[in-house]
């Protein structure tokens, strides 16, 4: 390479913490690649390693289903407005599920990859996202459930199916925006990792999945809304079932993911330098 | 051309005292002003300032703590400096370890790709040096197999070849030839030198005084966080060894936290002694020497083989010897304090200083739980009494080793 090529490249400057600001989403697609491929090692080791593999990602599902479809069919019963009890849960499931694993993984995820951070230089965002991204693969197989389910009760899909895959997206930029935040406070904070499992099953219960949305009365839905999975969720049965949209309910929940991505980004960005020093 | 410009850099690690752990105490902190924690500042680094040329090679020297990792890692971009700043002209491509981000579950082909965007190749770029990573490995047998039924050699051939096949604009590489066997060092010095060839700039780390010698132009030594000279690497290397001369042959880690290790692991001390164990400082050629080492296993569970290393004052390696005779050589380790000794024969090494290096180490999978270049060092001498290697010679005598060999004469 000649001086004139070395003396055209733009150069990296090298500053202290805290003097640079802002997502570089330019460097960030310039590491796509990498995020591919840690993306697809999760996905092989996660399957490699169970000895259940695929059928974890079958079973959890299944059998989560089947024990609240016993409980609530038995001894509560909803109005789920004329969607089969299984299929009621079991559509929210598809969602919580996704969101709950891919939270939970990303959270561990820099303490897992501490040798990657510590050794090798490349946007730290990248591994919450792989790890989120990797989680989506589970995903498959209960969206495979559901459909088979949906054709065993013979529910005719509308046009509204077509708005599934927006919920599908709403829950993965609420899951890796959550999943991020948490990646973080982690590092920095041992008992993060102590107080999720709680705070997960709290949140399950504090969100529509084995009730509906409608269960509430009217003037406490929209703060019901702030939890982002309950429009999500909630947008996601109506797409499936071709129930009416209850735009309000999703507007609220949208803009909090947009409101958590947002703190979210900002945590991360003041504490990420500081990674490789404290991990 | 200048590629590299680093400016007043600095960086400084809180040590002891807390920073809060739990996000309980950082909450509660933030409600009780006056908890001010105490904390001790070491200086990693220390205002240095210094430029690299395009298609230098530069060598960095120093004890260890002398802060030549904290240097690469901020240059790595892995860490921020506290202060001053560091430019860099073109991709960095940074070789701190070998086998980042390796997995085992994976095969070869799949760690090939793994390693390789994790090292920033681009995958086009991996799949266009395909064929000639695998056959510099010497692994293509064993391709698809993953890479946990890989011997330790396997392993770091392979991956070292792929590092070997980055060509960034600049390559900071820290001590990862102390790994593999001798042919296959040398074969990847000599890919190294084929990168500083090209044009490329290359930032080597070493406790490989040869290796430092016959790769880089330049050497910088640095010392206490600070330069300490900055010339020619012959130069360079002569002054750091005349200095590392006058180590000391008995080292004391008082602090468990600070000694040599990790979590598995800590060095507690080590000296050097004659047979009837009284520490010394110089040997005579004649006698056995003995080098004990006091260490401390945190963590129970590994097989841990401690091993030492030994060089003379050119930096060449005389030999490494590691305890293969314990029990402990397939036993994992309990927790506890353990003394190994080191017997080195009479007669066998040659006069000079002696740079002692001491590790602990589990083999499979390869972990370095600590390794302590230059530890002690101690001085071999031969009175001239007329019965060593020497007999009554007194001039010059070559070689890294001086037996005492039988000679038959018909």
């Amino acid at each position: 390479m000649s001086s004139e090529e070395i003396e055209s490249i733009k150069p990296i400057h090298i500053e202290p913490r805290g003097s640079r600001v802002g997502l570089d989403l330019r460097e960030l697609w310039a590491y796509r690649e990498l995020l591919y491929f840690l993306t697809l090692r999760d996905i092989k080791i996660r399957y490699k390693q169970t000895a259940i593999g695929v059928a974890w990602a079958v079973l959890q599902p299944v059998v989560t289903t089947a024990i609240f479809t016993v409980i609530f069919s038995t001894w509560a019963r909803f109005e789920t407005a004329d969607i089969a009890y299984p299929l009621f849960v079991l559509s929210a499931l598809v969602i919580w599920l996704f969101a709950s694993t891919s939270i939970t993984v990303a959270s561990n995820s820099f303490v897992n990859n501490a040798n990657l951070v510590t050794k090798v230089y490349f946007p730290r965002l990248i591994v919450p996202f792989a790890a989120t991204l990797a989680s989506l693969f589970d995903l498959i197989f209960s969206v495979a459930i559901l459909i088979i389910l949906m054709v065993y009760y013979g529910v005719v899909p509308t046009t509204q199916l077509l708005l599934a895959p927006v919920f599908i997206i709403l829950a993965l930029v609420l899951a890796a925006a959550f999943g991020t935040l948490l990646s973080a406070l982690t590092v920095r904070y041992r008992d993060v990792k102590f107080a999720l499992p709680f705070s997960l099953q709290v949140w399950m219960i504090a969100s529509p999945i084995f009730y509906p949305v409608s269960m509430l009365s009217e003037k406490w839905r929209l703060a019901y809304a702030i939890n982002p999975l309950t429009g999500v969720i909630d947008g996601f049965r109506s797409s499936l079932f071709g129930l009416p949209f209850n735009w309000p309910i999703i507007g609220v929940s949208s803009g909090s993911i947009i409101v958590l991505c947002l703190i979210s980004i900002v945590v991360f960005k003041r504490m990420e330098d500081d990674f490789a020093d404290i991990i | 051309m200048q590629v590299i410009k680093v400016e007043h850099l600095s960086k400084q690690y809180a040590i002891g005292g807390t920073t809060h752990n739990t996000l309980r105490d950082a909450v509660g902190g933030f409600f009780r002003r006056n908890s001010a924690p105490s904390l001790q500042i070491f200086n990693a680094l220390d205002g240095i300032n210094f430029t690299v040329s395009e298609g230098e090679t530069l060598g960095i020297i120093g004890s260890n703590g002398a802060g030549k990792s904290t240097l690469l890692k901020i240059l790595s971009r892995i860490t921020k400096p506290t202060s001053g700043s560091a430019e860099i002209r073109g991709r960095v491509g940074s070789l701190l370890e070998v086998g980042t981000g390796f997995h085992n579950e994976l095969s070869g082909r799949e760690n090939i790709y793994l390693n390789g965007a994790i090292l920033g190749m681009k995958r086009s770029e991996i799949e266009s040096k395909f064929a000639e990573i695998v056959e510099f490995s010497e692994i293509e047998k064993f391709l698809d197999t993953p890479v946990k039924h890989y011997s330790s050699g396997m392993y770091m051939r392979l991956a070292f070849s792929i590092a070997a096949h980055l060509e960034p604009e600049v390559l900071i590489v820290d001590e990862v030839l102390a790994v593999g066997d001798a042919s296959f060092q040398k074969k990847c010095l000599g890919k190294m030198r084929e990168v500083g060839e090209k044009g490329r700039t290359v930032i080597f780390v070493s406790h490989d005084m040869n290796a430092i010698t016959r790769l880089c132009d330049r050497v910088i030594w640095l010392k206490d966080g600070t330069i300490r000279m900055d010339d020619e690497a012959k130069k360079v290397v002569g002054a750091y060894l005349h200095e590392q001369a006058n180590l000391g042959a008995e080292r004391t880690w008082e602090d468990g936290d600070s000694a040599p290790g990790n979590e598995y692991a800590r060095l507690r001390s080590l000296r050097v002694c004659d047979e009837n164990g009284e520490s010394i400082q110089t040997a005579d050629i004649r006698r056995p020497v003995g080098i004990e080492m006091i260490y401390q296993v945190l963590k129970a569970g590994k097989v841990m083989v401690p091993n030492l290393h030994f060089f003379d004052e050119s930096g060449t390696c005389i030999f490494a010897s590691h305890d293969w005779d314990s029990k402990w050589r397939t036993e994992p380790r309990t927790v506890g304090r353990f003394t190994s000794t080191v017997w080195i024969p009479g007669n066998f090494l040659s006069e000079g200083s002696i740079f002692v290096g001491v590790a602990v180490t589990t083999y499979e999978p390869l972990e370095v739980h600590f390794v302590e270049w230059d530890a002690v060092t101690f001085n071999v001498i031969d009175s001239l009494d007329g019965d060593s290697a020497r007999g009554d010679y007194a001039g010059l005598m070559p070689g890294v080793v001086r037996p005492v060999l039988r000679w038959e004469n018909e």
